[in-house]
């Protein structure tokens, strides 16, 4: 259904993702796993076009998407729904606002000039919060919501996108292993119950076996593995998070002593 | 380098730009001080001199002359009427100007300069100057006034909005574009609801100013009470001078309060 070949991503000398070619099925979760700076949310990004490769094409259902403009790379948007680490919510607008931000594809631009929202968009945007059990906050600013229920809006306001493809950025580095887990929960729910294909980033890898159906794992900017979580033996982790932690630590690094005051008591005597 | 010595290379860093503040400050009151004495601030006779004149036209100024109250009101809810049109005229100008001229929802960075020196000319030129151009223009009256009132605001009202949208935070306009949404869209559902307080803010504040503005405009024969104040002060009717000013300054006063009010209910 998606496909990535020969994927590639320059930022200045940096090569962000390099070479990346992947198949991924409909209805599968996927886990990109690795270390920070490996790639990873560039390579997610890509996908929705939030940033444009170097090199490479993504494929949906054989259309290359890399190539869409205007209307169409909207609507391509729209079918790939994306969640981001900070969840990016506006603070100072109320909770169903916020997940009504999601339905911007499917209102007419003449509709969307006056800021109104349909009557049914608002009930969908309703019922997406009552399935995450926050349909009571719908009235309250987001910025007064915990990170766990930010986090479930803007789930929501991915799901009354109505996508067939949802991409989510490191959705759980802000939040608190409880909170971890409803999210994560949800997620799950999302994939089981609506067949939406979900890539998801983490840097847990707990959390990414517990979840994902299948790993990818990214070092570099290069796909290192690929496999079932099974797969993914305490060898190849240590590979894959290895690798990286050799480049990144500086060789003659070390942090030295500091000299402290004199202790007052020592003064005294 | 041992602790000590780096300490003391810290201290001396610390003395500098201590020395560096002392001396800009002296420079600063020096300019001042230059100034007074340049505009003729420090010439002791003038204001000895002028103490006989300036005492005959404070007894000339009370007991302030309310008789003509009747005829002031009209122009009073004139240059009112003034102010609330020139500031609807000004947010509806500088909104789209503002959004153009914000370097985050500009579409070029031309764009973006063009309109950053345009409304910096707008609000160079001051009001008194553009209503004297408008009243050559249109005529006599309160459109002027209206006209040069927004335009000049024009050039600060949408500098202000244009700061405020500078300053959004990123994110949810990351999440709006990501969701499919237009430049439109981005700007109405990601933008303006996270800078409503702040243009809310100008707003009011520049309605409190164009009411104090509008009062002098009519100086130049744009309308509104200053044109009876001019009158007066032509006519040397000084303790009609005065009531017309402690008109003015109670109207003030009631519109600073209901912008206030607003400032307050409308958070």
């Amino acid at each position: 259904m998606l496909e990535l070949k020969g994927l590639n991503r320059s930022f200045g000398s940096h090569r962000a993702v390099r070479d990346v070619t992947l198949e991924i099925g409909s209805g599968e979760i996927v886990g990109v796993i690795g270390r920070s700076g490996a790639g990873k949310s560039t390579l997610l990004r890509m996908i929705n076009r939030l940033i444009d490769p170097t090199s490479g094409s993504i494929l949906f259902k054989g259309v290359d998407v890399t190539q869409l403009k205007g209307a169409e790379l909207r609507d391509w948007r729209r079918r790939s729904a994306m969640i981001f680490q900070q969840f990016n919510l506006v603070g100072r607008l109320d909770v169903l606002n916020n997940v009504l931000m999601g339905r911007v594809g499917h209102v007419s631009s003449l509709r969307s000039l006056t800021g109104l929202w349909p009557r049914d968009d608002r009930a969908m945007a309703l019922s997406a919060l009552d399935q995450f059990d926050i349909a009571n906050l719908a009235a309250q600013r987001a910025e007064t919501l915990s990170g766990g229920q930010q986090q479930r809006v803007a789930i929501c306001r991915a799901l009354v996108q109505e996508p067939e493809l949802l991409l989510a950025d490191e959705p759980i580095a802000s939040l608190d292993p409880r909170n971890t887990k409803i999210v994560m929960d949800a997620l799950l729910r999302i994939n089981r119950h609506y067949g939406i294909t979900v890539i998801c980033n983490l840097h847990d890898l707990d959390l990414a076996r517990e979840y994902c159906g299948r790993l990818i794992g990214m070092a570099a900017g290069s796909v290192v593995f690929d496999g079932a979580p099974e797969a993914l033996t305490p060898d190849v982790a240590r590979d894959l998070y290895g690798l990286e932690a050799n480049e990144v630590m500086d060789p003659n690094g070390g942090i030295r002593a500091m000299p402290m005051p004199t202790p007052a008591a020592t003064v005294a005597a | 380098m041992t602790p000590s010595r780096a300490f003391d290379a810290i201290l001396a860093d610390e003395r500098r730009s201590a020395m560096r503040g002392a001396a800009l400050v002296s420079l600063i009151v020096l300019a001042c001080l230059f100034s007074l004495w340049a505009t003729g601030f420090f010439d002791a006779q003038r204001f000895a001199e002028s103490g006989p004149a300036i005492s005959q036209l404070a007894s000339e100024m009370v007991p302030p002359d309310f008789s003509r109250w009747q005829t002031w009101l009209r122009p009073l809810a004139d240059t009112l009427a003034m102010s609330i049109a020139g500031t609807a005229l000004a947010v509806v100008i500088s909104l789209p100007l503002a959004i153009l001229a914000a370097p985050n929802t500009s579409p070029h960075p031309a764009v973006y300069f063009v309109l950053r020196t345009l409304l910096a000319f707008l609000r160079s030129v001051p009001e008194l100057i553009l209503g004297v151009l408008f009243v050559a223009a249109v005529g006599f009256g309160a459109l002027p006034g209206v006209l040069a009132l927004s335009l000049h605001s024009v050039g600060m009202v949408g500098k202000f909005y244009a700061e405020a949208i500078e300053h959004v935070d990123p994110k949810p306009l990351e999440a709006a574009r990501a969701a499919g949404a237009s430049d439109m869209q981005v700007i109405l559902h990601a933008v303006l609801p996270q800078v409503l307080p702040q243009l809310t803010d100008v707003t009011i504040y520049r309605w409190e100013y164009h009411f104090r503005a509008s009062a002098v405009l009519g100086i130049v024969g744009a309308g509104g009470i200053g044109f009876e104040l001019m009158a007066a002060l032509r006519l040397l009717n000084y303790d009609q001078v005065s009531a017309i000013l402690l008109s003015i300054l109670a109207c003030v006063v009631v519109v600073d309060s209901i912008g206030a009010f607003l400032r307050k209910s409308l958070k």
